[in-house]
């Protein structure tokens, strides 16, 4: 499944971000991801407004010493895994 | 000497035995708690902060049934105050539009929903209740709240024959989450073994549309599943192992390592309304006996297994061997692994023909 870039992805009904021993967490039904770096960055973008394509914009210029094309890719996969897990859905 | 223990990720909060339903396959222990004894809501207030402060991070409201305790809502918004993520396990009874309002407007995450069946006659049988029209209804309701759904469907020789229509049940709700759970045997379950074991060709062809269903649904609905392991070659590593991940307090307020820990004799467990949950989780008697390496026989003491199974589960070792301190012996590599196989032996070679005689179930009662 290939993901629209003018989608808006969002987090989905009973996934929300936390805390925990002062580190970032995604918590979802019986789960939790650790956030940091460039995870926490993507997901405090899934906020129903920006754009995959907007997401993919600001983390390269935020990591502009990495390749443009390995951001992008990155931030497709990690997208792609939170919506296996349904932690997100995209909004057209 | 054992090492400081990892912090503990989740807390079940068994709230009360109470429970409209009479599962047959009921994990709760067969000796229940009456109403008088459960922990006060202030207990559990005092509950929840700590298991925060300790790093959980997950909390479990199960029991019996928690929405038979009047101060559920009050629960749900002392354990989201605590910082907690609020998991409600429920049979969805008893419940209603306003009630279920309630539970999301104090803060609910999520709300797991159990099901006995795809079909109303064999689910109430083996609920032991008319409880799967509510069920229905419950469902209707979910679809236009924002709370994140599981469906459980709990599953074992007598229903394995639904799955396509427990999936297509799902399909038409709002869960974004399916857990296919074979029954484990303990409590009830164990009481009523000989009649919800699957044979090993139920088994796979179940893990087989488990797989196919994951891969159709994906993006859609997240599929989980959970087997016996009866017809395993090695053990299951058992709540992560004894006491690494996992703490469940009883209704009584007596602290476990797991539902199960209470038929293993000699151990003695500490009541939260006596210790904090720091000093249970780290120096508890009960919590110590299983952790690490020392307490274990061979062949698990030199197995490169054991930092992956952690020598299975103790409490199954206990309820097949008579020593929780046994290699699981559904393991291939324990000596008792034949008990395993004579039970499995035993299991009808044609289990969805409709049996001569109807089961004699053992039906849980409700604790007053």
């Amino acid at each position: 499944m290939s993901i629209d870039p003018n989608s808006r992805p969002q987090l989905a009904a009973g996934v929300r971000l936390g805390e925990n021993q002062g580190q970032k967490v995604l918590l979802m039904p019986e789960r939790a991801l650790r956030l940091s770096g460039p995870s926490l960055e993507i997901v405090t973008r899934c906020d129903g407004k920006h754009t995959v394509a907007q997401i993919i914009t600001e983390l390269q210029k935020l990591y502009s010493k990495a390749q443009p094309k390995k951001v992008e890719d990155d931030i497709l996969g990690y997208l792609q895994l939170l919506n296996d897990q349904r932690a997100l859905d995209f909004v057209p | 000497m054992n090492p400081t223990p990892p912090n503990p990720l989740a807390l079940i909060a068994e709230l009360t035995h109470r429970c409209p339903l009479h599962c047959v396959y009921c994990s709760n222990p067969t000796e229940l708690t009456a109403r008088s004894n459960e922990l006060s809501t202030q207990i559990w207030f005092r509950v929840f902060r700590e298991a925060a402060a300790l790093g959980v991070m997950q909390l479990d409201l199960t029991g019996g049934e928690p929405l038979t305790r009047s101060d559920l809502p009050s629960l749900i918004e002392s354990a989201r105050a605590a910082n907690l993520y609020v998991n409600l396990i429920t049979s969805g009874l008893p419940l209603d539009e306003r009630r279920l309002d309630e539970l999301v407007s104090a803060g609910l995450d999520h709300f797991q929903l159990s099901l006995q069946g795809a079909r109303e006659d064999s689910a109430n049988e083996f609920s032991g209740t008319k409880a799967h029209a509510q069920k229905l209804r419950v469902l209707g309701w979910l679809k236009s709240r924002r709370v994140a759904v599981t469906l459980n469907f709990v599953l074992h020789r007598n229903n394995l024959d639904q799955l396509d229509e427990m999936l297509a049940l799902a399909e038409n709700s709002s869960a974004s989450r399916v857990e296919f759970a074979h029954v484990q045997y303990y409590g009830w379950a164990f009481a009523n073994r000989d009649q919800l074991l699957p044979t090993r060709e139920q088994l796979m062809r179940s893990i087989d549309f488990f797989k196919h269903a994951e891969e159709r649904l994906r993006g859609k609905i997240r599929i989980e599943y959970v087997v016996p392991d009866y017809h395993a070659k090695f053990p299951k590593p058992c709540m992560g192992g004894w006491a690494r991940k996992v703490m469940l307090i009883t209704p009584r307020g007596e602290a476990l390592p797991c539902h199960a820990a209470a038929v293993i004799p000699g151990l003695q467990f500490e009541n939260v309304k006596e210790k904090s949950l720091r000093e249970i989780w780290e120096s508890s008697e009960a919590f110590q006996k299983f952790r690490g390496e020392s307490w274990m026989q061979e062949p698990c003491k030199s197995c490169d297994r054991r930092t992956q199974d952690f020598g299975g589960c103790r409490c199954q070792a206990f309820l097949l061997t008579g020593d929780a301190a046994a290699t699981d012996p559904v393991c291939s590599l324990s000596s008792q692994r034949v008990k395993v196989d004579a039970i499995i032996a035993a299991i009808p070679a044609n289990p969805i023909a409709p049996p001569l005689v109807k089961p004699d179930w053992l039906y849980r009662p409700n604790p007053q």
